[in-house]
């Protein structure tokens, strides 16, 4: 999985490519932390408009996303969420957790 | 005991590439029931969890072999049957709890509701030591022809 990171006005905005399983996500939750962790963003921002498949492992990602914004006051959000990756999260009630655009 | 209108099975290593592989060869092989979109994103969701569940915790620090049985039964019923053998589960029951995992912070613990949600049905055999075997079904909704 690739991730582009774009930081500006305290939003820092991680964009996602490829496929979010297991295999995929190996390294992307240390990533985000030291992302999260460098800019102490006032948002964060996932975009998933480039995640072609999402699995469990995506809501480990949006739940730790949520966990350290959360201790840093700030909040989070989903965006460009396709069907597929959705669906997936609604199952574990992200949905009522942050705003999934 | 259903007719078993068609199978494929698969063998390979618990790597975790073999993931992707996995759901899209299950993909591959639902498409004669001519699925919509939906239960196709369900059938791979469902085959990434269970295939994901046996390379984590059947094998966590070794490589060992998964096998995935696809089945096409009586009345559209698509089968399939993730088996590893590893570790196994010691309580089954717990195992499937919302957010219950053994596996460390990556893990969500929601491989089992989501197979639960998205599958007609799940069932799970389990022996510590000797391997555990997930069977899921769906009903793939037949579709009117224009």
């Amino acid at each position: 999985m690739e991730i582009m990171t774009i930081c500006q006005d305290r939003v820092l905005e991680l964009r996602l490519q490829g496929e979010l399983d297991h295999h995929g996500a190996r390294g992307l939750l240390a990533r985000m932390e030291r992302e999260i962790e460098a800019a102490l963003p006032v948002e964060l921002v996932l975009d998933f408009g480039g995640v072609t498949f999402m699995d469990s492992a995506g809501i480990a990602v949006a739940l730790r996303g949520w966990q350290r914004m959360r201790e840093l006051g700030g909040r989070i959000e989903l965006h460009h969420v396709a069907a597929q990756p959705r669906k997936v999260l609604e199952t574990a009630g992200i949905g009522r957790m942050m705003t999934i655009q | 005991m259903q007719r078993i209108k068609n199978y494929v099975t698969l063998e390979f290593l618990s790597c975790s590439s073999n993931e992707s592989f996995a759901r899209t060869a299950a993909a591959s092989f639902a498409a004669q029931l001519d699925p919509t979109l939906d239960e196709l994103g369900d059938i791979k969701t469902s085959v990434s969890e269970a295939v994901t569940n046996a390379i984590v915790h059947a094998y966590p620090d070794r490589l060992g072999k998964i096998s995935v049985k696809l089945k096409l039964l009586e009345n559209s019923v698509l089968e399939i049957t993730v088996r590893d053998w590893g570790n196994g589960i010691e309580d089954i029951q717990q195992a499937r709890q919302p957010l219950f995992t053994t596996g460390g912070e990556e893990r969500s613990g929601m491989g089992f509701t989501i197979m639960e949600s998205f599958m007609d049905k799940m069932n799970v055999r389990s022996t510590p030591g000797r391997g555990t075997t997930v069977t899921l079904r769906k009903r793939i909704s037949a579709r009117i022809k224009r």
